[in-house]
């Protein structure tokens, strides 16, 4: 499977977005999905998934997170779904209409240090992300 | 009584107090950084068993060590339930070694961050294997609605694990306990100040009734 490509460290004086598709997101083991999320992220990018991860992926996600943080390299990361996964889908109907089915959340996912949560509710993400 | 009946009753008194009907539950404190769990493990270890957990502090991660207290028996309305509390390190997706460098040297506050990424591990892992309910404990004077928070619900959630939300520094005056009942209207809100002592019945009489 083609990795997501990276620019060239003298070429960017952008922010690079990967948009990754739930069909995608479909064909991988959740250390696949973990591991390609922390790599992008790694290298600066803002992470997009169209569908989210399943709570044991978050979980994971929170722990191999944790053993990459580094002083002055990585602090972690920002992470924002919508809709909420616990308040509404996953509980009652999520769980009648759904199964074990993940509830469709799109998250956004990118660096602690460069992304920053301006406002949220219901219908909106807003956030900043800063070059470096 | 003949030898082996005596010895029979004796091994099965000992066989007994090892494998009891019931293990302990163990219940988990979560949540996020400051919120209060410490603070909330002590009052509850010391109002039942005399002693503490752990150390409290205003400083985020001052716990980076998942600490157990075996064995506190809580009484209430004629229920006794026993169970194992679980003081957890809060729980975050970032750790940032300048937040502490106010409060000490730059060598003590990596020291403090590398403990605590390892502490956040821990308490992941505590809740995917060995806790058995979860106390999970909020700043009421903070909003409720942070992607952590809504993340761990979610995982305690999809572990059907039984779930009390602690509400806590009700003592503050910016404390809502509303925006938590809002938050999460799927779980049982119970309002308390661990670090004042306030509503303390109602604490106890919710841990009996849930954990029991
Ligand atoms: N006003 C007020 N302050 C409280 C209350 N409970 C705890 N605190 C204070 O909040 C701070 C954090 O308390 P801790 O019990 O250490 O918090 P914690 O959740 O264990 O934090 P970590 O171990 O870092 O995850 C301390 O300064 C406590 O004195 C409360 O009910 N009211
Ligand atoms: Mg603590």
């Amino acid at each position: 499977m083609p990795e997501a490509t990276n620019v060239d460290d003298d070429r960017r004086d952008g922010v690079q977005i990967d948009l990754i598709s739930g069909q995608r997101m479909d064909g991988m083991a959740s250390m696949e999905k973990i591991r390609m999320i922390l790599d992008g992220v790694h290298n600066g990018n803002i992470v997009i998934l169209e569908e989210g991860l399943t709570p044991d992926e978050e979980s994971k996600l929170i722990e191999v997170t944790m053993a990459e943080i580094s002083p002055d390299e990585f602090n972690g990361i920002e992470i924002e779904t919508y809709p909420k996964s616990s308040t509404r889908d996953s509980s009652l109907l999520g769980r009648i209409m759904g199964g074990d089915e993940p509830p469709k959340k799109l998250t956004v996912i990118g660096p602690a240090n460069q992304i920053e949560t301006l406002h949220k509710d219901e219908t909106l993400i807003s956030a900043l992300v800063s070059r470096n | 009584m003949g030898l082996i009946s005596g010895l029979r009753d004796s091994i099965s008194r000992v066989t007994d107090g090892l494998f009891s009907e019931q293990e302990p539950k163990r219940i988990g404190i979560y949540g996020p950084p400051n919120a209060g769990k410490t603070t909330l493990a002590n009052r509850i270890a010391r109002d039942w068993t005399g002693d503490a957990i752990g150390t409290e502090s205003h400083i985020p991660h001052e716990t980076r060590r998942a600490r157990r207290k075996e064995g506190v028996e809580i009484e209430r309305n004629g229920k006794s339930v026993t169970i194992d509390i679980v003081d957890t390190p809060g729980v975050t997706t970032k750790v940032d070694y300048e937040e502490f460098t106010d409060e000490m040297d730059k060598d003590d506050a990596i020291r403090r961050s590398r403990e605590a990424t390892e502490g956040v591990a821990e308490a992941m892992h505590w809740l995917r294997e060995d806790v058995d309910g979860v106390i999970y404990v909020l700043d009421s004077a903070e909003d409720p609605i942070t992607q952590v928070n809504t993340m761990l619900i979610g995982i305690i959630e999809s572990r059907d694990l039984p779930v009390l939300i602690f509400a806590n520094k009700i003592d503050l005056e910016e404390s809502s306990v509303k925006r938590i009942e809002d938050a999460f209207p799927q779980h049982k809100t119970v309002p308390l100040s661990a670090k004042e002592g306030e509503n303390m019945d109602e604490v106890y009489g919710n841990i009996a009734e849930y954990f029991g």
